[in-house]
């Protein structure tokens, strides 16, 4: 076959076709990303699969009663997870409102020149150190520093102020505060890091243009830099709250695994993560198959979450930055 | 002085016929320890167009962005000389350049429109100000004055950054006089429109000298002819080792143009130069 554009050769040109080499790593690399991609698919397809068939026989025997139940029985085989939905999704939220809150601030202080640059690498870096402490020892430090230390705040809030729901029980040992505390510093790391990094994408000029309309510091930053931001740090919140949502370990150590459903802070509680980890070593085979209908529930609730995070990402993309 | 600052060349003072609105002595102008611009005296007009030309590179838009301290966000920027706006110096302890920049507005040389809507873009500096009348009106306004109305009037709640180059720059001039700012600063406002555009702009230039100070940046000679009242020529000197800008001629257009007193001037002017 002749070669195509022979004609815009010439002697000192060095323009030329890629070589056949090229056009070979070119589609090697192609076919290894579907392949990943691929996988990862198959992967979760596959883990959904094995923990429906699982699944099943509780699915069959308790229908959708299993997820309004507040029973846990194995004696009766009576199975209800609603406390432990609550109970997940209310230390979720408590999380996700003070990580994220703090996560957000953390960004803004470490992005628009309140330290020099080089000290907020230093933060930066201690921030994302946190992610790597295991979670057990979160656990270990909620049990022996955090609950002590919360307990004479709790006792006096409860005295003082017992008939507002959230402070209506007394901290005997484990609850809701502290479990949702450490989850809150748990998924900081996660949601600061994404914001500094939405925060960082945001182009020089367009600082300069908020500050030459004549914003004060703060004018900017939340009438231009968050907006602007705005669709990266709602990813950091739907990762931090994904995250949130399946913690199992500081969780089981922390929240006192108990089978209600209350608004007090400081009353115990259970989460459908914990609740598979501590019963699961000792579950017989009906208990098994109703922990996979909790894992099931679980899974949904946090795949719920990612699809309704993404919506509004997107929704947020068009308003503000006009892509379709 | 001593005998080194006697030999470098510094320009004759520009004589302004009208009051001045913004005395700019330049003294010196440092980024770290590089020394950009020095020795440049600027007296900006009032209520007339002041041009800034000369090779890329000589420090017009760091002159220009020393009059409403937008400079001031550069950790290593320094001033040293006076900005006198309406008696009073700009660089003084007890002046917040977040004041000086709300009655000093700016045009960018890059188009740098907010990540909001069209509508949102403009509103925000009045907003900013708490203006109380009837915004969508001054939006209106703004918009037609950039010349940006017809394209965007059935798209006022899309995005800004969904316009193309040129509009999104419109959409800045617009964003820029929508609250009316006393003096207008424009850095290359023209260099992303195509001819039809620029001459709107430049249409709106000319009107908005009637109540306003303006003062330009620019590359195109015509231009320069066709709307500054005043153009300050700036050349970069490459002689000692450094790269520093300096105002080599300042004087009424006309002046500049058809009989430059220096010779820089000339050559720059004639196209032997850049
Ligand atoms: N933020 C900065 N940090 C360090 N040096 C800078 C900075 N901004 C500008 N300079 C330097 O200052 C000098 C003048 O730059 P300036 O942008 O004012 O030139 P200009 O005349 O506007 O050029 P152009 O016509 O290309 O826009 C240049 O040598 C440039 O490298
Ligand atoms: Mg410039």
């Amino acid at each position: 076959m002749a070669r195509l554009f022979a004609a815009a050769d010439s002697a000192t040109s060095v323009s030329g076709p890629p070589s056949a080499g090229d056009y070979a790593t070119d589609s090697l690399f192609r076919g290894i990303a579907w392949f990943s991609a691929f996988l990862i698919i198959v992967l979760t397809g596959y883990i959904l699969w094995e923990i429906l068939r699982e699944a099943f026989p509780a699915i069959q025997a308790h229908g959708l009663g299993f997820i309004t139940g507040t029973t846990w029985n194995v004696n009766k085989a009576e199975f209800g997870v609603l406390p432990e939905i609550w109970g997940t999704l209310y230390s979720s939220l408590l999380a996700l409102f003070l990580g994220g809150t703090f996560g957000i601030a953390i960004a803004i202080f470490l992005t628009q020149d309140f330290i020099d640059h080089r000290l907020a690498t230093v933060f930066r870096t201690v921030i994302e150190m946190l992610a790597a402490i295991p979670s057990v020892v979160f656990g270990l430090w909620g049990i022996f520093v955090l609950i002590p230390l919360l307990k004479p705040g709790a006792e006096w809030l409860h005295s003082q102020f017992g008939w507002f729901p959230l402070f209506s029980t007394d901290l005997a040992g484990p609850g809701m505060a502290p479990a949702a505390l450490v989850l809150a510093i748990m998924i900081l790391p996660t949601v600061a890091a994404i914001s500094v990094d939405a925060f960082r994408r945001i182009p020089y000029k367009v600082k300069e243009a908020a500050y030459g309309m004549g914003t004060t510091r703060w004018e900017a930053i939340l009438k231009v830099m968050l907006p602007t931001a705005s669709s990266g740090i709602l990813a950091a919140l739907v990762l931090g709250f994904g995250r949130a949502l399946g913690e199992t370990m500081a969780l089981a150590m922390l929240i006192g695994n108990a089978n209600q459903i209350s608004l007090s802070l400081f009353s115990p509680a259970n989460t459908l993560a914990s609740l598979l980890a501590s019963t699961f070593p000792e579950a017989g085979q009906i208990e098994v198959q109703a922990l996979m209908y909790a894992a099931l529930v679980l899974l949904v609730i946090t795949f719920i979450v990612n699809v309704a995070g993404l919506a509004v990402q997107q929704y947020t993309i068009r308003k503000f930055e006009g892509k379709k | 002085m001593n005998a080194v600052a006697e030999s470098v060349f510094v320009a004759q003072p520009y004589q302004a016929v009208g009051d001045i609105i913004i005395d700019c002595k330049v003294d010196k102008i440092f980024y770290g320890d590089f020394l950009a611009v020095r020795d440049s005296t600027v007296p900006i007009e009032k209520k007339k167009i002041t041009g800034f030309i000369g090779p890329s590179g000589c420090g017009k838009s760091t002159v220009l962005r020393s009059l409403n301290r937008m400079n001031d966000l550069i950790q290593v920027f320094r001033f040293v000389g006076s900005v006198i706006y309406h008696g009073q110096d700009v660089y003084a302890a007890k002046v917040d350049p977040v004041l000086v920049r709300r009655y000093i507005g700016m045009v960018f040389q890059q188009p740098n429109p907010f990540s909001m809507s069209i509508y949102d873009n403009v509103a925000f500096g009045l907003r900013l100000n708490r203006f109380k009348g009837d915004m969508d009106e001054r939006v209106q306004k703004a918009l037609e004055r950039a010349a940006l109305w017809k394209e965007v009037k059935d798209k006022l709640k899309n995005s800004g950054l969904s316009l193309s180059g040129g509009q999104q720059q419109r959409l800045c001039i617009a964003r820029a006089i929508a609250t009316e700012p006393d003096v207008l600063l424009m850095d290359e406002p023209c260099s992303a429109l195509d001819p039809i555009a620029t001459r709107q702009v430049e249409e709106l230039m000319l009107e908005l000298k009637a109540n306003y100070t303006l003062a330009l940046v620019t590359h195109n000679m015509q231009q320069a002819t066709r709307v500054a009242d005043t153009t300050a020529f700036f050349s970069v000197d490459i002689s000692h080792g450094g790269r520093t800008g300096y105002l080599v001629e300042m004087g009424p257009t006309k002046q500049i143009f058809e009989d430059p007193r220096e010779q820089l001037t000339k050559d720059y002017i004639s196209g032997q130069f850049s």
